[in-house]
């Protein structure tokens, strides 16, 4: 059973090096510092907004990018949806990867276009993963009594 | 003194986001997800937007059969159907809402983008993911359009110094209910 102080320590190191890989930007940050007491769960509702809409949005290309004649407009717009979410959660290493996409959809570059949406597939469950865990470690700390130390 | 403002936005996240920020500066928040929705919640429905509204409602057609008092809009700029730019426009064109500061968001550093809608307008343009500091330029523009709302006919001039505006303890115009 791990201490308070342990679990804090596996938190901080958790959390910078989620910064330091760009899976996250300054926005996680910015979100955090509106989290509060009258608040407590705002992350985490926000972050479970970001996670439903996604799961849609890829859906949404998975079945743009399989029509017969595909709408590269369509495609960019759900893209482009995207990158906004992840922009506003500060998912950084998702937006980078909707910026290339949208260029692949400028080309209508149907391969560009598959390969992106794998990789982008790849790294959206990448960071759900690391959010997941965030909260989790989360969870334990209060569990056991303690804070959680801010990440600035 | 407490500031009402109507923020819009298609994005789910994007809305509960600006609400938040809105909210920690102390303003009383409604949030729609549509220029159109944004528009019957002003009271301001043509025949325009009856057309292109689905649930067609007899009432809607009325125009300024609200009380509300909105005292700054924000929104997005990229939306479906009506976008930030056609809600700004239709906004500036009305008599009753003109003088609504307005600001628009936008996730696209588009030069152009920005230049019209400040042409049109818009008092600022913030690029997303919007900020506790984009929201902070907020307060002045807010304090300026509460001393002119009381005079739907003062010629709206950006550059008055805000002791020339009026009080805001003045008698409301009522609209009347038809």
């Amino acid at each position: 059973m791990a201490t308070v102080g342990q679990l804090q320590k596996q938190f901080v190191d958790f959390s910078t090096s989620l910064y330091r890989e760009g899976f996250l930007d300054d926005q996680f940050i910015q979100l955090q510092k509106l989290q509060d007491e009258s608040n407590p769960d705002f992350v985490f509702e926000v972050v479970s907004l970001f996670f439903e809409d996604s799961e849609k949005l890829l859906n949404n290309l998975a079945i743009a990018l399989q029509q017969q004649v595909v709408d590269f407009k369509q495609v960019d717009a759900h893209v482009h949806q995207f990158k906004g979410s992840s922009s506003s959660i500060g998912a950084h290493r998702v937006k980078n990867m909707c910026v290339a996409f949208r260029n692949f959809c400028e080309e209508k570059n149907l391969d560009g276009c598959l390969r992106c949406l794998q990789q982008i597939n790849h790294e959206y469950c990448l960071v759900k993963n690391k959010l997941e865990n965030v909260f989790r470690l989360e969870r334990q700390i209060l569990e056991a009594g303690g804070t959680i130390p801010l990440i600035a | 003194m407490q500031f009402h403002v109507l923020a819009v936005d298609d994005s789910v996240i994007d809305r509960k986001l600006i609400e938040r920020l809105l909210k920690t500066s102390s303003y009383q928040v409604t949030v729609v997800d549509s220029g159109v929705k944004a528009l019957e919640y002003l009271g301001l429905v043509d025949d325009e937007i009856a057309n292109t509204n689905t649930d067609s409602n007899p009432i809607s057609t009325i125009k300024n059969h609200h009380e509300v008092e909105v005292n700054l809009i924000i929104t997005d700029y990229c939306m479906p159907g009506i976008n930030g730019y056609d809600l700004l426009r239709k906004i500036k064109e009305s008599t009753t809402l003109k003088n609504i500061p307005v600001v628009i968001m936008s996730s696209e550093n588009i030069p152009s983008r920005i230049n019209n809608c400040l042409e049109q307008g818009a008092e600022e343009f913030f690029l997303k993911p919007v900020k506790q500091s984009d929201v902070n330029k907020l307060k002045p523009h807010l304090m300026r359009g509460k001393g002119k709302e009381n005079q739907p006919n003062f010629v709206v001039n950006k550059r008055k110094p805000m002791a020339e505006c009026l009080s805001p303890d003045r008698i409301r115009t009522k609209y009347n209910y038809i």
